[in-house]
């Protein structure tokens, strides 16, 4: 997408609270918080050829690792957010030196598996995470005091995190790093032959996409002001995976595009039409029979294909 | 079949059966906007359906008006998921702009949805049986008619001491707070009455075969309480039998392991197994004949605890809004109201403790046959059951909730 | 000692079922390198419908009406069986086809699917779960040192070795079984030498389901047909197929045996770990031998 309609759509989302109500104003956080989770996965699946079902392990432990501490340490956001943020790194650092032994269909079932660890523990350590009763009594950071109970309120902060991420990610795909990743994907022998150290390079966006998705876990805390096990599930990797096939893996806007889809699927199709899983699944077997490349990308090719048919 | 939402809800074929109580004159003022948080995709779906069968029924008895005014409902499907439970909430109380929500159906969704009930001053009649909600960190807009998770389990641990005359019993339940409350609380009330457990099990709620932690069953003991929901019990109990484990231990089960939903896909090898719940269909009250009987003719089957939990809250709501003249808007007024109130309903006579707790009757049920299905006969009713069982409230509520560790297990053997 | 003996033969019986879940997913995946994220929901749709033909009637759901009853459980696993390979070979010809390459259009279209094929379910069979009865015959529990062991899991596992027996002599002995073997080692080459890759393909498509859904239905008896069991049912299969090693028969043989042991003992002995005892044993696998025991292509 080029760069006008980037700023286009942020000064609209910009306007939104003005003209929509609460509710709306809800749902488009949320789905701010699915598009970053969604665009960090992306680093991995889309850029890297590396496709994980283990996601929701970022957004997981930075959550409960922000609510422990608040909830059971009394420790302000300020010390929280940095901690989380940082021992969920960590904790990547490892699960990718041990995920990235395998490829293919063994990365993604080592990436569940990881994460299903992570899922049975919050499950059972019942001392640290309350296990099925989850963590409540949550709160909201208060950024130089604004409280951000407000829907309209945390809106802005979701939104201008959201803008920080899309940006400094793009970055990371434009730079010669980014470029070295795709050359991971596309051929990793060559690569290897060239000099490149493509375990390396694997390994750091693995991390990396690791440290956005814990981002994405800390404002889905705040948000919801609540954690429970559900949330370390194979069903949040797979609808983000899902996300961003469908909207298409190889853009930067198709992971978007797929949160979008799939979180509106979720929360506001599901209200009209009961027999809204069904309906999810057909919409995703349409788009892979008519877009198999995805949404943003079978967009524009549609949209050339007609452009190509105006001059008459 | 999809009921719309924002309509008044019709009788859209439903049977013939559903007779119309005689109508108010014309509904006053605008209508009640009211919420069912349900789950109607997934494992958890087949309750959740009930519960909106037995509304829609309850308010088409009475010419989807309460008090006067007409009834609007809006029916918010949640997954079994928490955090989608909460954002389905956000969108009944934002977008549709409800005043009193029934529901949700699970203990989680209750759970995550704690704050925002109380930020929004949401009037809550739960079905959900988390215990905290109204014990340790009570919620001030939150009522509950059906029961907490073990307020069932009480009495039926004191039966099975004192008339079975069991000594030593195995428990086995979802490993989920449910499963851990409801066992927590028949340990507590049996071995306070001499009997001991001897050994407790947790299976995750998602397990593919039970083998292994029947093997582990003891069989030197004089029963097994099953604290199961959802389709867990029936799976267990089967392979339960295929072991030739049937009749060596007796089994008694907990509110939801045996419930009329699904007893209908049982046979005979249910026939005698003991249950404890606060409702059963085989009530005999001039209201609960005339729900199962309308019930079974819309839908082929007895209604069970989900859908008599929705007729009930109903049914409180109903008598609430008569003491109010209608007037809902006034929510300081409805929560003293409702906590105050006394109706009897389907499951019998319903008042409240002043944590927002039903107190009423528990029957001990009894699995037999009658007209060919399987129902579950009321053998014996306790009544003036609270969530605190004989237990002094106070001394009850410094303990720790009741959890898979507490009160500790003195009288296992390995 | 009898406890042992006891949990060895649940261990055999959750292998034997195992293995008939397994087995296709092997098949496909290893000859099609598509990993067939339906497979759970066409053994959930196994069991489903071998509990439409088996259930005891009267049922309150209109589909039991449209179905006769059938005498015996191995008539209704043939009868799955095939309904099973004719919407596999649907699936396959119809959609899968046109993804050739593109694995994760294929990921998103199988789960796609397996959402709707679950709330299908959901509406023709309702929410509660349904058991499919065992067959008279081995409905006693057999007398095995002192303590009672259901018979008819014992047939489930006899009923799998034959299974593999049969498939083993399919790869090895038969034309089809050469030129799936052909297709597993070198697609390319295979193709070259005149193979009918896409017949092929269709054909293995149609035994993995076809697999799937009799497995669905003799599993019946001991899993019953509930909503949730193609999600509980898929990640053992990747597990098994996982640690088993891709395209090796013997591997998910093997692997499936493995895993009913290690869950059946490894829940009993450390029943903290229940959550992740069959996660851990495939993470140690994929970490240091990541083609997997026996497989033949690394994955």
């Amino acid at each position: 997408m080029k760069k006008g309609a980037w700023i286009l759509l942020a000064v609209a989302l910009a306007g939104l609270p003005w003209v929509a109500g609460e509710f709306y104003v809800n749902l488009t956080s949320q789905i701010f918080i699915a598009a970053i989770f969604a665009a960090s996965l992306n680093l991995l699946v889309g850029y890297g050829g590396l496709p994980s079902l283990g996601h929701a392990s970022w957004l997981g432990l930075a959550a409960y690792i922000s609510a422990w501490m608040s909830l059971k340490l009394g420790l302000g956001h300020w010390i929280t957010a940095p901690v989380a943020l940082l021992g969920t790194t960590l904790v990547a650092c490892a699960f990718g030196w041990i995920s990235l032994r395998a490829t293919g269909l063994g990365f993604l079932m080592i990436t569940l598996a990881l994460s299903q660890v992570l899922w049975g523990t919050a499950y059972r350590w019942v001392s640290v995470t309350d296990g099925d009763n989850g963590l409540r009594g949550l709160t909201r950071p208060m950024p130089f005091g604004i409280s951000l109970d407000g829907a309209t309120s945390f809106y802005y902060f979701t939104l201008a995190i959201t803008v920080v991420a899309i940006v400094v990610m793009a970055m990371f795909v434009a730079s010669p790093f980014g470029a070295a990743l795709r050359g991971t994907r596309d051929q990793p022998r060559r690569m290897g032959a060239l000099g490149h150290a493509v375990w390396t390079v694997r390994w750091i966006t693995f991390v990396y996409s690791a440290f956005w998705g814990a981002v994405s876990g800390l404002l889905f805390v705040y948000y919801n002001k609540y954690i429970h096990p559900a949330s370390l599930s194979i069903t949040t990797s797979a609808e983000a995976l899902l996300g961003v096939i469908a909207g298409g893996s190889g853009t930067l806007a198709g992971p978007i595009v797929g949160a979008a889809i799939v979180m509106l699927l979720k929360n506001y199709v599901s209200a009209y039409v009961e027999r809204w899983n069904m309906l999810m699944g057909f919409v995703f077997v349409l788009i892979v029979i008519f877009m198999p490349e995805g949404v943003v990308p079978g967009v524009k090719r549609l949209a050339r294909r007609f452009g190509r048919r105006k001059p008459e | 079949m999809t009921f719309n939402r924002r309509r008044f809800i019709q009788a859209t074929g439903a049977g013939v059966s559903a007779a119309a109580l005689p109508s108010f004159a014309r509904a006053q003022g605008a209508p009640i906007r009211l919420g069912l948080m349900t789950v109607k995709t997934g494992p958890l779906a087949s309750g959740g359906i009930d519960m909106e069968r037995a509304l829609v029924q309850y308010l088409k008895e009475r010419d989807t008006t309460m008090a006067g005014r007409k009834v609007e409902l809006f029916v918010g499907d949640s997954g079994g998921v928490p955090a989608q439970s909460r954002t389905k909430l956000q969108e009944l109380v934002e977008r549709d702009k409800i005043q009193i929500m029934i529901g949700p159906l699970d203990t989680a969704s209750a759970l995550a949805s704690d704050d925002y009930i109380r930020a929004q001053q949401l009037l809550t009649l739960s079905v959900a049986a988390a215990e905290d909600m109204t014990q340790r960190k009570p919620n001030p807009w939150f009522t509950r008619g059906t029961s907490t998770s073990s307020q069932c389990a009480q009495p039926l641990a004191d039966y099975c001491a004192k008339t079975l005359k069991y000594k030593r019993m195995i428990t086995i339940a979802d490993d989920i707070a449910y499963g851990h409350e409801m066992c927590a609380g028949f340990q507590r009330v049996f071995e306070d009455a001499g009997g001991k457990i001897v050994q407790k099990l947790f299976p995750p709620l998602t397990v593919p075969d039970y083998g292994t932690y029947i093997a582990q069953l003891k069989t030197n003991v004089d029963g097994i309480f099953f604290g199961f929901a959802g389709s867990n019990g029936f799976r267990f109990y089967r392979q339960f039998n295929e072991y030739g484990l049937r009749g060596k231990i007796a089994v008694v089960g907990g509110m939801t392991a045996f419930d009329e939903a699904v007893l209908r896909n049982m046979g005979d090898e249910a026939l005698g197994i003991i249950t404890s719940c606060w409702y059963s269909a085989e009530i005999e009250n001039a209201t609960n004949k005339r729900f199962a009987a309308n019930f079974r003719v819309d839908w082929g089957y007895d209604p069970g605890f989900y859908a008599a939990a929705t007729y009930v809250e109903a049914a409180v709501l109903d008598a609430t809004l008569q003491k109010l003249n209608g007037k809902i808007e006034d929510k300081q007024a409805f929560m003293k109201t409702v906590r105050a109130i006394n109706v009897d309903t389907a499951r019998g006579p319903v008042r409240f403790d002043h944590l927002g707790n039903v107190v009423g009757n528990i029957y001990i049920r009894k699995v037999e046959r009658k007209d060919g299905r399987l129902v579950n006969r009321v053998i014996h009713t306790y009544p003036n059951v609270s969530q605190f069982w004989t237990y002094k409230e106070a001394e009850f509520l410094k303990n720790p909730v009741y959890s898979r560790d507490w009160p500790p297990a003195k009288n296992l053997e390995s | 000692m009898q406890y042992w003996i006891i949990q060895s033969l649940n261990s055999l019986a959750l292998g034997g079922l195992l293995f008939l879940l397994a087995a296709g997913f092997s098949l496909i995946f290893g000859l099609m390198r598509i990993a067939n994220l339906t497979h759970g929901s066409l053994y959930m749709l196994g069991a489903y419908a071998g509990a439409t033909l088996l259930a005891p009637r009267p049922q309150s759901l209109k589909v039991f009406q449209y179905f006769p009853q059938v005498p015996s459980i191995w008539i209704a696993a043939l009868l799955g069986g095939a309904f099973l390979a004719v919407l596999g070979g649907l699936l396959e010809r119809l959609i899968l086809r046109k993804l050739a390459g593109n694995a994760l259009g294929q990921v998103l279209v199988t789960l796609g699917i397996s959402f709707i094929v679950a709330d299908f379910c959901l509406i023709v069979w309702g929410g509660d779960p349904i058991s499919i009865p065992t067959p008279e015959a081995l409905r006693q529990p057999l007398q095995v040192a002192g303590l009672s062991f259901p018979a008819y899991r014992l047939v489930v596992v006899a009923i799998a070795v034959v299974t593999a027996a049969v498939l083993y002599l399919m790869m090895e002995r038969t034309r089809l079984g050469a030129m799936i073997r052909a297709g597993v080692d070198d697609m390319q080459m295979a193709r070259a030498v005149g193979i009918p890759v896409s017949k092929l393909f269709t054909t293995v498509f149609c035994i993995g389901a076809a697999l799937a859904g009799a497995g669905g239905v003799i599993g019946g008896p001991i899993m019953s047909a509930y909503p949730g069991l193609d999600a509980d049912m898929l990640p053992l299969a990747l597990i098994v197929v996982i640690l088993g090693g891709i395209g090796s028969l013997l591997g998910a043989f093997v692997g499936s045996f493995l895993i009913g042991a290690i869950y059946t003992f490894g829940t009993a002995l450390v029943p903290d770990l229940a959550y992740v005892i069959l996660f851990l044993p495939m993470i140690v696998v994929i970490a240091f031998r990541p083609r997997g025991l026996f497989g033949r292509q690394t994955v």
